[in-house]
């Protein structure tokens, strides 16, 4: 089952080792900026999920026509197409979390994480792999926004999800959902699963 | 083979060549030397819960330092945790610089705080502004300000309420109401300064008997805490003249009067304790003057035409982020 194989690992390493918002620290625009609820962050994990999917998908199947010097043009529009689908879908169907995500809907076109995957990736590997190499990848960057939002929503306003958890008692840090909030918050994951890394080193 | 003289001859060690015995734990300890006349003063305007602010704040600053050096050391046995602590020069729970961050801070805060605050200060300040940049001497900010910044945007109910100094002429007829916290509310000066034109008595604000943080109000302690650290050589005048006279002198040509911006607010204590600060100040002469000089422009511009009333904080932080660039344009270059 070599194939099944290296399906997974392709599949696994943009959860773990390859993270691309904790590992890799690229396509931070989304977590730093909408991270203020976690409702925003499954929402545009979902919706990064999908456009890295499609475009993965049709960059791969097109891989041998695109030449390549006209290449990041190309992977753009298609790119945007898939935007632009997930836009008017969001719109249509979720207009409350249209309004909060605002113009970082359309910013997805620019995240670096889909064009790195288009690039470095797809552009190179078979369908099947792409898939794989897009659905990790996006659910690596939607766990991290989550686990940004949960932190940011909770220490900010005292809820998850809309949900009070941390009583009345609680004096929510005003900074958390502002901007520098954001830096801290990302900093310290970060540091945290650096730190966890260096353990994991002195231990073997 | 050769004489072994003559290969001593040859030996080299690296720059400071002359020592005076003065390590990184004098200077701290000058440093909570000199804040002894401002915890008194505190203590006098503001009675017993300034002293339970500036010892939580200390306190937690300390902890913290101690639960994060141990952490780092890797495989935490015994053994390690003994070597550590005896031979790595890293090792800087010991010098006090984590206890002068923390009475700093202490000093930062309104009296009237909830306990939890200059925790939770301490905390940020030490792993926030100290420890995730490397530890001491890699900081880019001064950690207390640090924190002090952090905790006026995410609290700024609780870092804005402030109360009057105690009238301890009433000790005599009500022995216990100095002592309750229900004290009166009150604005300080430069935040009523900010709405309206005021007269304050300079020499209440030169005693430090108005409303404001706790270790800043008094002007004259900072003074002697101020002498004593320029006499011992920790401090240098180039950072606190040039701050200070910079304040006077932009209030002046603004048309407000410059005793009572040079003595309100957290002026003094920014200037003489905090700017100062060695790790996070230029190291040349010339960039300590135009690093003193950045701080009372900012300074003086975020009183008169900014939101917050007071910029001092503020100011310190944004040339400490200067800092490298000073450096960088007035070292002197080897020909």
């Amino acid at each position: 089952m070599a194939f099944f194989e290296e399906f997974s690992r392709e599949l696994i390493k943009g959860i773990g080792k390859e993270n691309p918002t904790i590992r890799l620290v690229i396509g931070m625009c989304p977590p730093l900026a909408i991270s203020t609820s976690v409702l925003n962050g499954i929402g545009m994990g979902l919706a990064v999920i999908f456009v890295l999917l499609g475009s993965n998908i049709i960059i791969s199947l097109l891989r041998r026509y695109i030449p390549s010097k006209i290449r990041l043009p190309i992977f753009i529009g298609i790119i945007s197409t898939f935007v632009t689908i997930t836009d008017l879908c969001i719109e249509a169907y979720f207009p409350i979390l249209h309004k909060s995500l605002g113009i970082f809907i359309p910013l997805i076109v620019v995240n670096c994480i889909i064009l790195a995957r288009a690039e470095s990736f797809a552009s190179k590997n078979p369908v099947v792999l792409s898939i794989a190499d897009g659905i990790g990848m996006g659910i690596g960057f939607s766990l991290a926004l989550i686990l940004i939002s949960a932190v940011r929503e909770s220490l900010g306003q005292g809820t998850f999800a809309g949900y009070s958890i941390l009583g009345e008692k609680f004096d929510p840090a005003l900074v958390m959902v502002m901007a520098p909030g954001a830096f801290f918050v990302v900093g310290a994951i970060i540091a945290i699963f650096n730190y966890m890394e260096m353990k994991k080193r002195w231990k073997s | 083979m050769r004489d072994i003289t003559e290969e001593r001859k040859l030996l080299m060690t690296l720059p400071p060549h002359l020592s005076t015995g003065e390590t990184i734990h004098c200077l701290m300890f000058d440093v909570v030397i000199a804040s002894v006349p401002i915890i008194l003063a505190s203590f006098y305007y503001f009675g017993p819960r300034a002293l339970w602010v500036i010892f939580l704040s200390s306190f937690a600053a300390v902890l913290t330092e101690v639960i994060i050096q141990v952490g780092r050391i890797k495989p935490l046995t015994l053994k390690n945790f003994v070597y550590k602590v005896v031979t790595d020069e890293r090792v800087t729970v010991f010098d006090g610089s984590a206890l002068v961050t923390g009475i700093l801070l202490g000093f930062n805060l309104p009296p009237g705080v909830p306990f939890w605050i200059p925790i939770v200060g301490s905390v940020i300040a030490i792993t926030f502004g100290k420890h995730f940049f490397g530890g001491l001497g890699n900081n880019i900010f001064n950690p207390a300000l640090f924190a002090r910044a952090f905790l006026m945007v995410a609290w700024p109910h609780h870092m804005t309420s402030w109360v009057l100094p105690i009238d301890w002429s009433k000790l005599l007829t009500q022995p216990f109401t100095p002592w309750s916290y229900d004290a009166v509310s009150t604005a300080t000066p430069l935040s009523v300064a900010k709405i309206k034109t005021v007269e304050y008595p300079i020499v209440d604000l030169f005693l430090g008997k108005v409303g404001g943080c706790i270790g800043e109000t008094s002007a004259l302690a900072i003074l002697i805490g101020a002498l004593y650290l320029l006499y011992k050589g920790t401090i240098t005048w180039h950072i606190p003249i040039p701050f200070l006279f910079t304040v006077g002198l932009v209030a002046w040509i603004l048309g407000k009067n410059p005793l009572f911006h040079l003595f309100s607010g957290g002026l003094f204590l920014g200037a003489f304790f905090m700017a100062t600060d060695i790790v996070t100040s230029p190291v040349t002469r010339l960039g300590r003057i135009l690093f003193g000089i950045g701080c009372g422009l900012l300074t003086i511009l975020i009183r008169i035409y900014g939101s917050y009333p007071e910029g001092v904080c503020f100011s310190i932080l944004i040339m400490n982020a200067c800092t490298p660039l000073i450096d960088r344009y007035t070292l002197r270059r080897r020909l």
